[in-house]
C-alpha cells in the first residue's frame, strides 16, 4: 500500500497538551489519515512550549483550551509569533480552533477590561463574556456547508475588511449578532467549531491538505476516498439543524 | 420558630410523598418528587440529615461515583451500620430528597446512623450549602460534559469548595493532581486520608486521568501514611488494598472488572475505614466488596436467552477509555450507541479523545443512536470496521441481538441511549427496575 507515495507532508499541532480540550487533536488525526489515503506520507509534529520549531511545517493546527492552558502557552507563542506570521503571509494553510483562533486575532479583552494582544494574523478582536455560546452549528463556507459544535464565552468581532470563515445557518457564530463565524486570511482559517471540525467536513479537510500538498509537491493528486460515512454524518446534522439538505 | 419550621417540613414531606406515589404510578423517574419537596422546603435536607450520629458522607468526582458510593454503603452495612443513601444514580440534590421521602416518617426523622450520598460536582456544592458534609470522598477530575460545566479547572474549583466545607475528614486521590492539591485548602482540624495506586502500575494512570496544566511545578506526590489505602493489583481481577498501619484487605476479586473499579474499591475502603475507626474489620470489608454488584449500566449483565449481554455506560473520554481497557482482553460482539441529548453531553467531540484501536481485531457490529454515523466515522479513523449503522435504537438492538443469537454481546452506550435500551430490554427480559437494585 505504501507504494508510490506522493511526498511527505509535515503537520504541526500547536500545544497538543494544553490546547486540545474538545477533541481537536482529532483534526490532526483526520488530516494524517486522509493524507495517507490520498497517497501522501504524513509526518505529525506536536509542538510543546519551549521546544524547538520543527524543520518543516506545511500545515499548522491548533485547538481549544482552558484559561489555564492559554496562560501556559503564552510565552512560547510570543517566541513563535514572527515565524507564524511569516508562514501565514507565505500562504501556509492553518486551522486554528476556539482558543487558538482567539490567540491568532488582534487582541482579547478580558471580562475585567484588560487588553491582551494576540498574534494579529487574523483581524479579529474578542471580548470576554459571562455567558457562553454553546450548541451545534451549521455554516455556509467556501468549502461548502460545515457542521460542528461551538462552546465559547468570548464574543468575536471582525475588523473592517476581514473575511469570515463562514456565515451562520444555525447557531451563534462569532458573536451571536452578525451571523459571521470564524475568520479567513490567506490560507489561515480560524473558527470556534469543535466536533472536531474536520472529520465530518471532508471538503474542508481536503481543501486544507490540497493547499499543503501543492506547496510541497507542486500538485495535488487526490486518491479515491470513500467518504460515504462522513457525508452521511454531515448531511444528517445539516438536515436536523436547518430542516433541509444543502 | 421551631414549631413553624417543623410544620413546614412536615408539609413538604407530605407533598413530596404524594408526588412520589404519583410518579411511581406513572412509572416515572426518581427526581420529580424531590423537586416538589425542594420547592416546599429547601431546608428539608438539613432537618432530616443534619443530626445523623455518624455524619453525612458525600462522594463526588467525575468518574466512578455510583460504583464507589455502592461500595462505601456495602462496607458500612457489613459492619452493622444503618446507612441512608441515594441508590438510583440520581445524583442530584433532588434525587437525595426523593430517596429521603421513601425512608422518613412524617416526623422528618430518618432511621439511619449515617448518610452516604453520591453527588455530582455542581450539586454537591448546592447540597453542602444546606448540610455541611462531615466527610467527603473525592475521586477524580476529568473532562465530562463540558457543555454543562465548561472547564475542568472549574470542576476542580467546585470540588475544592466542597472540601473546604467538610467538617471532619476528607479522603483524596493521591494520583490526581486536581484532587491532591485540595489538601492544602481544608479548614483547620479537618483530617486528610489518601488512596493511591502502587507506583508499579502508575504508568496505566495517564490514560484514565487528565493532565493538570494549571501550574508550573508538578504537584508533589503526597507522602502516604499508616492509615492511607494503597492499591496493589495482582492481575486484571485480583488485588490487595494495603494500609501500612493495619491489616491488608484482600487479596480479593470484584464482580466488576478493571483497574478503575479497583481504584474505586480502594477509595471506598479508605473512606469506610476512616468512618468506622475501631469498629473496622479487614476480613468483613473484603467479603463485603466481593459481594457488590456493579450498578446497572456499569458492566451490568443481562441474560438474553442464555447468553450474557453487558450494558456499559460511557459518558466521557476517561470513562470510555477505562471501559475499553476493562473489556479489551475479552472481545465479544459489540454495539455502540451514541445520543447527544443534554444528559449525554450534546457535544460528541470527546469521542476523538478516545482510542478505539482495541476494537480493531473484532470490529463493531452496529453503531446506533442519534449520532450513529458520527460514531461510525470516528471508528473509521481508527481503522475499526463497522458492519451496520442504524440510528434507530430499537431497530439496531433487534438487528444486533438477531445477528449474535446465543453469543456473549456488549453494548457501550451514552446515558439516554442506555435508558432507552434498558427499558426495551426490561420488557423482554427479567430486569430490576431502575432505582431498585437487586442486592439493595
Amino acid at each position: 500500500m505504501s507504494a508510490a507515495h506522493k511526498g511527505e507532508v509535515h503537520l504541526v499541532h500547536l500545544y497538543p497538551r494544553e490546547m486540545s480540550i474538545y477533541g481537536d487533536l482529532g483534526n490532526t488525526r483526520c488530516l494524517a489519515a486522509r493524507l495517507r489515503w490520498h497517497g501522501y506520507e504524513p509526518v505529525v509534529h506536536g509542538h510543546h512550549p519551549g521546544e524547538r520549531w520543527p524543520a518543516q511545517a506545511h500545515l499548522v493546527l491548533g485547538g481549544g483550551g482552558q484559561d489555564s492552558g492559554q496562560v501556559r502557552v503564552q510565552d512560547d507563542l510570543d517566541r513563535q509569533a514572527d515565524r507564524l506570521r511569516e508562514l501565514a503571509a507565505d500562504g501556509v494553510p492553518m486551522l486554528m480552533i476556539c482558543g487558538m483562533y482567539q490567540l491568532f486575532g488582534e487582541a482579547f479583552i478580558t471580562v475585567e477590561g484588560r487588553r491582551l494582544p494576540g498574534l494579529g494574523v487574523l483581524d479579529v478582536t474578542t471580548t470576554g463574556n459571562r455567558t457562553r455560546m454553546i450548541g451545534p452549528v451549521v455554516l455556509d463556507t467556501d468549502f461548502g456547508t460545515v457542521v460542528g459544535y461551538e462552546n465559547h464565552s468570548g464574543s468575536t468581532v471582525l475588523g473592517p475588511g476581514q473575511q469570515p470563515f463562514g456565515s451562520v445557518l444555525h447557531g451563534e457564530g462569532n458573536n451571536g449578532q452578525d451571523r459571521t463565524e470564524g475568520a479567513r486570511t490567506h490560507n489561515v482559517v480560524g473558527s470556534y467549531l469543535h466536533g472536531p471540525i474536520l472529520p465530518a467536513n471532508p471538503r474542508l479537510a481536503d481543501g486544507l491538505l490540497e493547499i499543503a500538498a501543492r506547496r510541497v509537491t507542486g500538485e495535488f493528486v487526490p486518491g479515491e476516498l470513500d467518504d460515504r460515512i462522513a457525508d452521511e454524518a454531515h448531511q444528517r446534522q445539516v438536515v436536523r439543524l436547518t430542516g433541509r439538505r444543502r | 420558630m421551631g414549631v413553624i419550621a417543623g410544620l413546614r417540613t412536615s408539609g413538604a414531606i407530605a407533598a413530596g410523598k404524594a408526588a412520589r406515589v404519583a410518579s411511581r404510578m406513572r412509572g416515572g423517574g426518581s427526581a420529580l418528587p424531590g423537586l416538589v419537596a425542594e420547592r416546599v422546603d429547601p431546608a428539608i435536607l438539613q432537618h432530616t440529615l443534619g443530626s445523623l450520629p455518624r455524619g453525612v458522607v458525600v462522594v463526588s468526582g467525575t468518574n466512578g461515583k455510583t460504583t464507589t458510593t455502592k461500595m462505601v454503603v456495602a462496607l458500612l452495612r457489613a459492619h452493622g451500620l444503618r446507612v441512608f443513601t441515594n441508590p438510583t444514580g440520581s445524583n442530584f440534590t433532588r434525587g437525595v430528597i426523593s430517596a429521603l421521602l421513601g425512608e422518613v416518617g412524617i416526623s422528618g426523622r430518618v432511621d439511619a446512623d449515617v448518610a452516604v450520598l453520591e453527588l455530582d460536582e455542581a450539586h454537591a456544592l448546592k447540597f453542602a450549602e444546606v448540610v455541611a458534609p462531615t466527610h467527603a470522598l473525592l475521586l477524580n477530575v476529568a473532562r465530562d460534559q463540558l457543555d454543562r460545566f465548561a472547564e475542568i479547572d472549574h470542576t476542580a474549583r467546585l470540588l475544592t469548595t466542597l472540601a473546604e466545607q467538610t467538617t471532619q475528614a476528607v479522603v483524596l486521590n493521591a494520583d490526581d493532581a486536581f484532587v491532591s492539591r485540595i489538601a492544602g485548602q481544608l479548614a483547620p482540624g479537618v483530617g486528610v486520608q489518601w488512596f493511591a495506586v502502587d507506583p508499579a502500575v502508575a504508568d496505566r494512570l495517564p490514560e484514565i486521568q487528565e493532565a493538570d496544566v494549571r501550574f508550573d511545578d508538578p504537584a508533589d506526590a503526597p507522602t502516604l501514611g499508616d492509615q492511607d489505602g494503597l492499591l496493589l493489583p495482582h492481575d486484571e481481577r485480583s488485588f490487595t488494598i494495603r494500609f501500612p498501619g493495619g491489616v491488608d484487605v484482600g487479596p480479593l476479586t470484584l464482580r466488576q472488572r478493571g483497574l478503575a473499579a479497583m481504584i474505586n474499591a480502594t477509595a471506598a475502603t479508605t473512606m469506610a475505614r476512616v468512618l468506622l475507626g475501631p469498629d473496622w474489620d479487614a476480613a468483613t470489608a473484603s467479603s463485603a466488596l466481593e459481594a457488590v454488584h456493579p450498578p446497572f449500566g456499569r458492566g451490568e449483565v443481562i441474560d438474553v436467552d442464555g447468553a450474557p449481554l453487558e450494558l456499559v455506560l460511557v459518558k466521557n473520554p476517561a470513562g470510555f477509555t477505562v471501559a475499553l481497557g476493562t473489556y479489551g482482553n475479552e472481545p465479544v460482539a459489540t454495539m455502540i450507541a451514541i445520543n447527544d441529548n443534554y444528559a449525554d453531553g450534546r457535544d460528541v467531540s470527546w469521542l476523538y479523545d478516545v482510542s478505539f484501536e482495541s476494537l480493531r481485531d473484532r470490529g463493531v457490529s452496529v453503531t446506533s443512536g442519534v449520532r450513529a454515523w458520527d460514531m461510525a466515522l470516528r471508528l473509521r479513523y481508527d481503522a475499526v470496521e463497522v458492519d451496520r449503522v442504524e440510528a434507530d435504537l430499537d431497530t439496531a438492538l433487534d438487528a444486533f441481538l438477531g445477528l449474535h443469537r446465543g453469543e456473549p454481546t456488549r453494548i457501550f452506550c451514552t446515558y439516554t441511549a442506555m435508558m432507552h435500551l434498558r427499558r426495551r430490554l426490561a420488557t423482554r427480559y427479567d430486569l430490576a427496575r431502575f432505582g431498585e437494585d437487586p442486592d439493595a
